[in-house]
């Protein structure tokens, strides 16, 4: 469960082969299952009994509680469409090898055109395969998207071509753009509120290792929680098209203690500039200047 | 030649006008001829032979656009082309594939020459509307290609178009207006063939075609062409209010004054996820041409099929915001559910293939390997498809190669494979020749390893945090070794197209000459000479069932009671060997 494998910009990140990464010490072993979250995945035993023992399938496990959820989804989600893609796999390949026509086959196959109890099965399986999909959706789409209120509030501002994180409580400030990519800094092990909008154009705030996205967008503010569970940092980038560099608009969050993270927050340095002399400064020299 | 329908003799359950006429050849011989005749023939078969031929030349053009990109991003900071030409590269290539050939291909093209033949019409219900359709497609198509000679080249916002980037601030110059002005003309070139198509289905089938006698393609080319009625006309709405916004003052996508961006996304993605099964459903339906007469048996669950199609259209118009599950402004489990509701349909079919094939004696023609693939590929692009419908799991593959391999996997599957098998499998009707089947089946078996190596990749490398429409990207996060994979496989595809012009100009050079049904098949294209003649049909065979061509050459073959039913159990004379 090592959260921060391949999220961290300190070392370089490994694909994801598949294989769970051997815990770091100082990592907890397991994070305790909310009771609302027990039911349905009871129901859906074989993904619940290997629990965080199971590929990870190529994502990230998630490095929030909020991407825990979303990355258990991801789960039962792949492990649904392997066993439901395989049917169907197997089927086209058995008819493919089985009915070719051969040498010997004499006049002309068996006419079938309907079997209606088949056709009913094939369409009412899918129906209650769907609607079980859809039951894990919304738990855990409710889970990620729940924002009780937290004691750290970071607005985050969106610009052509950088990032802007505010600390409302203390003033604190921090603003970069394409090759000076700026950093967010938050704590570990405790709800944080994120206020996202976009000073220009629609722009993706996306970390990878937390398994989540939002849009940045003009005119109106999206709201989200991040629960870091261990300390490290992460990658961020745009997701979004936003005109012409939007490949260098990065970011990265770094999660601390919250006794470092109260040091740094009050420390507010004294000058910084603002989102629009940046955005001049990038029209007129480029991202190089 | 006896039970033949003669144009006197009215039909059992045909609606409208009986239109069955002899072949007027007298057309041809005193009409204008070469260029001339080109350009003035409202004929179907020459307009959709018009229509294939453009948009598979701009099918080549995008796909070496594809290919400068893939090698673009085989290395981390390469540097062959600018972020500015990066950006118009892929909005051109998604624009091209998506507007211009995909589409076009399919309903302008295989619907305009295959649906009149197939429900037994002399021509579409509105010739003249119909070359009109095809000369704003072909002059839309051109003046999208303009783009690239303006100065400050051509648009640059991705093939969607998200206010506010496309506004005149962000996306100054004439590329961007070009590209809108291109959108608008195609736009009303595809309402036109949608009405086309309606009109020509609903009132010039032959007598004893009924609703439920029609073949699959012609039924999805229906649903196709509803959907264009219902998805088109908001786009073309949505197109002039960019416009307007850009150059008239208006603030309807613009935060300033007091309009909404985010209204773009809602009114594009109305027409946006339509859109995507105005794609797909033609290429479905070549599938279900395909698969019956090369397993040499009729379609598994037709009527089944038709229901899947039309909840399929339906379920289509309700799921646009599943393009905006990051947005935050959209209500989740609505557009979660009905989306994940659409694998149901699509299951359906799926199953009626299966169904089609199981038992069946198949052939594998070039035609028959394309759909196979095609099954295959769409398959996967479907499973993926579902994972995409899930709000927590978009969240973190919305704007990922992720999204980017599923659903190239969904149209490559459809209109690629489906789309050149059709090629294949009509080739012959249109020509009254062959293409070569083994340049065919090497063309197929590129295709096939050079899609599973471009995309496959792409998955892993979204999972792993790589965002879509970037020129470059860090180098140390192992996302290159993907990339690359992905370039090679770019190239084999690219090399499965270069056996397909070999063919298609070795097979005009020298001509293998075919019967008119050389396939054996079913339905009523093939009872007519190939080429047809100028009005299709001298006369019909008695439709009876689904497969009209297939009755009338199989007299006493197991004729599936007038579509309906099955024959009874232990009938042993239906049963081969």
């Amino acid at each position: 469960m090592d959260a921060r494998r391949d999220g961290t910009l300190s070392r370089p990140a490994s694909p994801a082969t598949g294989a769970p990464d051997p815990a770091p010490p100082h990592a907890p072993r397991k994070r305790p299952i909310r009771g609302r979250s027990l039911i349905p995945l009871a129901v859906l035993a074989p993904v619940v009994l290997a629990g965080c023992q199971l590929p990870s399938f190529g994502a990230y496990r998630g490095a929030t509680s909020q991407g825990q959820d979303a990355f258990k989804l991801w789960q039962g989600f792949f492990i649904a469409g392997l066993v439901v893609g395989g049917f169907v796999f197997l089927l086209i390949v058995w008819s493919v090898f089985r009915y070719r026509k051969s040498k010997k086959s004499e006049g002309l196959p068996r006419q079938t055109q309907y079997r209606p109890v088949i056709e009913v099965l094939y369409s009412v399986i899918p129906i209650l395969i769907v609607m079980s999909l859809f039951v894990f959706t919304v738990i855990t789409e409710n889970e990620v998207d729940a924002v009780p209120s937290t004691k750290v509030t970071i607005d985050v501002t969106a610009f052509q071509w950088g990032w802007q994180f505010y600390y409302p409580a203390t003033g604190k400030v921090v603003i970069g753009q394409t090759l000076e990519q700026p950093q967010m800094v938050l704590p570990v092990n405790e709800p944080v509120t994120i206020h996202l909008e976009s000073a220009d154009v629609y722009h993706g705030f996306y970390v990878p290792a937390f398994d989540f996205s939002r849009y940045a967008a003009p005119g109106y503010v999206n709201t989200f929680n991040f629960n870091v569970l261990h300390t490290g940092t992460y990658r961020g980038q745009c997701t979004q098209l936003c005109g012409l560099y939007h490949s260098l608009m990065l970011f990265s969050v770094r999660a601390v203690s919250p006794g470092v993270f109260e040091t740094w927050v009050h420390h507010t340095s004294g000058h910084h500039p603002t989102i629009g002399q940046l955005k001049n400064q990038i029209h007129a020299n480029g991202p190089g200047a | 030649m006896t039970d033949v329908i003669t144009p006197t003799t009215t039909g059992d359950g045909a609606h409208g006008p009986s239109v069955v006429g002899v072949a007027r050849h007298e057309h041809e011989e005193h009409g204008p001829t070469g260029l001339l005749k080109w350009v003035t023939s409202t004929d179907h078969k020459v307009i959709g032979m018009s229509y294939m031929i453009t948009s598979l030349v701009l099918f080549y053009f995008a796909g070496i656009m594809a290919l400068v990109l893939r090698i673009q991003l085989a290395t981390p900071s390469s540097s062959l082309v600018s972020f500015a030409q990066y950006n118009e590269l892929f909005t051109m290539h998604g624009s091209l594939m998506l507007y211009l050939f995909a589409g076009p291909f399919a309903f302008g093209g295989l619907a305009n020459y295959i649906v009149p033949l197939q429900v037994g019409a002399p021509d579409m219900a509105f010739p003249r509307l119909n070359a009109l359709s095809y000369w704003l497609y072909l002059s839309g198509s051109i003046t999208m290609m303009m783009g690239f000679l303006v100065a400050g080249g051509a648009a640059e916002f991705g093939w969607v178009a998200y206010a506010p980037l496309s506004n005149a601030t962000n996306s100054p110059g004439v590329g961007p207006d070009i590209w809108i002005m291109a959108l608008v003309l195609t736009g009303f070139s595809a309402i036109f063939t949608g009405v086309n198509l309606v009109a020509t289905i609903f009132y010039l089938r032959a007598p004893g075609m009924t609703m439920f006698r029609m073949p699959i393609f012609t039924w999805n080319m229906l649903v196709t062409a509803i959907l264009i009625l219902i998805a088109f006309p908001v786009l073309t709405g949505a197109l002039v209010m960019l416009f307007c916004d850009r150059h008239f003052g208006t603030h309807i996508f613009s935060v300033q004054g007091g309009g909404s961006p985010n209204l773009w996304q809602n009114l594009f993605w109305f027409f946006g996820h339509p859109e995507v099964y105005i794609l797909a459903l033609p290429y479905f339906g070549i599938a279900t041409e395909i698969f019956p007469v090369f397993s040499r048996k009729p379609v598994f669950g037709y009527k089944g099929m038709v229901f899947a199609t039309l909840s399929i259209a339906a379920l289509s118009t309700g799921v646009w915001a599943h393009h905006m599950f990051t947005t935050g402004v959209v209500l989740l489990p609505f557009f979660s559910l009905l989306s994940l509701l659409i694998a149901v349909p699509t299951g359906i079919k799926f199953f009626n293939w299966i169904g089609t094939l199981w038992r069946g004696q198949l052939q594998f023609s070039a035609a028959m390997l394309f759909s196979i693939g095609f099954l295959f590929a769409f398959l996967m692009g479907g499973v993926t498809g579902v994972m995409l419908a899930s709000p927590p799991i978009d969240f973190f593959t919305h704007d990922t190669y992720f999204v980017v391999a599923h659903f190239h996997q969904v149209l490559f599957g459809t209109a690629v494979f489906a789309g050149f098998a059709g090629l294949y499998y009509w080739y012959p009707k249109f020509f009254g020749r062959m293409l070569r089947e083994n340049l065919g089946k090497w063309h197929f078996w590129l295709m096939f390893i050079g899609f599973w190596v471009t995309f496959m990749p792409q998955y892993i490398v979204g999972l792993l945090g790589m965002p879509r429409r970037v020129a470059i990207y860090p180098s140390y996060l192992g996302w290159q070794s993907y990339n690359i994979i992905s370039t090679v496989g770019a190239f084999i595809i690219a090399a499965s197209f270069a056996v397909l012009l070999w063919n298609l100009w070795i097979s005009w050079r020298q001509p293998v000459p075919c019967g008119d049904n050389p396939w054996d098949a079913h339905t009523l294209e093939w009872f007519t000479t190939s080429p047809p003649p100028h009005h299709n049909y001298s006369h019909l065979p008695p439709i009876r069932s689904e497969r009209p061509t297939w009755d009338y050459h199989h007299p006493d073959s197991p004729a599936i009671a007038h579509g309906e039913g099955r024959p009874p159990r232990g009938d042993k004379v239906l049963v081969s060997s």
